[in-house]
């Protein structure tokens, strides 16, 4: 703690620590980037998730940087303020130079947009551009994990509907419902969880469709 | 083999001819699919295309202009071989502004007449700058033909727009909530969010953008120069596929069925209804309003519309030069001129039978009355193109003319 405060005023003294602002309306993401960056030394964190007074809020900060998700609606906004602005005193350009294609590619692709106060080093800039990346990625990850999850919990419930309705149906009892539903699917090279619903989507054409 | 390409575009009505071109299938039987990828703001469509998101992206004009010229970011060439349709923008104020400046009889019937709503927006705007609270517009991009249009009528009406009023950028999904808001006293927006505005009773629809420039250039399809050169040939295919659909576009037999398609939630995400006004020229100007029928509110297909002409690529940057604190400089507008690709379109059409214009640049705002003209292919009679005030813009005197507008 007492480090990191000597540390603050001794960039005070030389170069102004870095002022960074996270965009993004999911505040979930928002606060995963924001940890990953307050690791970082000499940076100071502000979070906006609210599209209400954006630019209010960024031109009292006065950042060096801003992070924002790519897809943000106020995106056009914000390059309108970056471009006529005078509050900042510094032009902000996208991102770090021109010849930095490569780490731009993996922002866009992360779904990482990044704004960056011109004339900033990129020696300073590159580990906060790349730790935001991993963090936004890691987000993209457990989402996918949490939609993998709710898609299994949802082709189990399909597959005991289908298991239930071969049961009542055809007097079959439960490992043998499962184990017709799974030699047609293996015979039609299709998945369980696909026969499984058009046993359903056919019982329920079928009138009796509980 | 069917060659799939991606196509970035914003929820806007003019977005039509490629969504339309895949859906009625005119795209696959030239032998190409397309696949979109629906962002909410410019600068996202922009990324997605230039780094290879997207092969093609529905875009501003002037923002491929811009982009390629290297304003507020690492220039990067764009080419335009296609113009996605003229106008189908319009102005909308506030119920107060609007009340304002429109004649009192009978307000709301009817579009606004250009001068007269202005001479009464410039008292209202000069006694707002007066009280410390000026008029504040809001445009879809700085880079946009909806800001270069509004500027164009204001000044002409004695409005500094960077002194008397304030115009900040709105991103189009944003409009109507702003005016609800009264973070902003009209907008210059596309539709159907114009007519969005109007359906919540936000505001009123004032003139449109077709008042100011009878045959104003609107969105463009746009691609890197290199991606473009890389698939010229699935390009051009698109670009058949494109004139067919705007063919059964303005067939009024279609518009119910295509207004249906572009309400849909991947494309416009919006009420069927007021997207079948908007696309068959029917206007509601405010809440409850009876239609106003104006004809060539939104012009997609007729007189080579899609025809990418290079004077009018070369008006956007004179305008550009203008509200930008641009200096003029030939090389600039030569590589601006350049965004435009004529070759592409004809290269595309020819031998199909379709109207291909004879020239690739003409004088725009020059035509009162219809005009046949010369035609490498099929005949075309170009229609009245004025601008409001009466002037016209000879693109061999371009450097005069911005002259003359400074």
């Amino acid at each position: 703690m007492q480090v990191l405060h000597l540390q603050k005023a001794n960039a005070a003294v030389h170069q102004a620590g870095m002022r960074i602002v996270i965009i993004d309306e999911s505040a979930a993401r928002a606060s995963i980037i924001e940890d990953g960056l307050r690791a970082l030394d000499d940076c100071e964190i502000f979070t906006i998730t609210s599209r209400d007074g954006l630019l209010a809020k960024v031109s009292e900060i006065g950042p060096d940087m801003v992070f924002m998700d790519l897809g943000n609606p106020s995106r056009d906004v914000l390059e309108e303020y970056f471009t006529v602005s005078r509050a900042l005193d510094r032009p902000i350009a996208m991102f770090v130079d021109d010849s930095d294609d490569a780490s731009i590619a993996a922002s866009v692709d992360a779904g990482v947009s990044a704004y960056v106060v011109d004339g900033l080093a990129a020696n300073r800039i590159r580990p906060l551009l790349e730790t935001t990346l991993r963090r936004f990625n890691a987000f993209s990850r457990l989402q996918a994990d949490l939609a993998e999850a709710q898609g299994k919990l949802a082709a189990r419930e399909t597959i005991d509907k289908a298991k239930r309705i071969l049961m009542d149906g055809k007097g079959l009892s439960e490992p043998e419902a499962y184990a017709e539903l799974r030699a047609k699917a293996m015979s039609s090279n299709r998945r369980i969880v696909t026969i499984a619903e058009a046993v359903v989507t056919a019982h329920d054409l079928m009138g009796d469709g509980t | 083999m069917t060659q799939e390409l991606k196509i970035g575009f914003l929820p806007l009505i003019d977005a039509c001819l490629p969504i339309l071109a895949q859906e009625h299938g005119f795209a696959e039987d030239e032998g190409v699919s397309l696949s979109f990828v629906r962002d909410m703001s410019w600068a996202t469509v922009l990324d997605r295309l230039l780094y290879g998101h997207t092969d093609a992206a529905h875009l501003l004009a002037p923002l491929a202009i811009a982009t390629t010229l290297g304003l507020g970011r690492p220039a990067q060439p764009l080419a335009a071989p296609f113009v996605l349709g003229l106008n189908g923008n319009a102005i909308t104020l506030s119920n107060e502004l609007a009340a304002k400046v429109l004649p009192a009889d009978g307000a709301g019937a009817d579009l606004g007449e250009p001068r007269a709503v202005g001479a009464l927006l410039k008292a209202e705007a000069l006694a707002r700058k007066q009280a410390g609270n000026p008029l504040r517009f809001g445009v879809v991009h700085r880079h946009s033909s909806h800001n270069y249009m509004l500027r164009y009528w204001l000044a002409e009406c004695g409005i500094r727009p960077d002194e008397d009023v304030e115009i900040i950028t709105v991103a189009p999904p944003f409009s109507a909530d702003s005016l609800m808001a009264k973070e902003i006293d009209g907008s210059c927006v596309g539709e159907p969010w114009n007519s969005i505005a109007v359906d919540r009773g936000a505001g009123q629809i004032v003139l449109a953008t077709a008042q100011i420039w009878r045959r104003g250039v609107e969105k463009v399809l746009a691609l890197r120069e290199k991606r473009l050169d890389e698939i010229r040939p699935e390009v051009e295919a698109l670009i058949r596929a494109m004139r067919k659909a705007g063919a059964h576009f303005i067939d009024p037999a279609n518009w119910e069925v295509n207004a249906r398609i572009l309400a849909r939630p991947e494309y416009c995400d919006a009420p069927h209804d007021l997207i079948l006004r908007s696309i068959s020229d029917r206007l509601v100007l405010r809440q409850n309003g009876p239609e106003c029928a104006y004809p060539d509110f939104m012009f997609q297909h007729r007189e080579a519309a899609n025809f990418p002409w290079v004077s009018q690529a070369e008006w956007l940057y004179s305008q550009l030069v203008r509200w930008e604190n641009m200096e003029y400089d030939s090389q600039s507008a030569q590589i601006a001129a350049r965004v435009f690709r004529p070759n592409v379109y004809r290269s595309a059409l020819k031998g199909t039978g379709d109207e291909l214009p004879g020239a690739s640049s003409k004088v725009e705002g020059s035509l009162s009355t219809p005009l046949a003209t010369t035609a490498q292919e099929g005949s075309i009679t170009l229609n009245q193109n004025t601008f409001f005030d009466g002037q016209s813009f000879d693109p061999d005197r371009l450097e005069a003319y911005i002259l003359s507008q400074k």
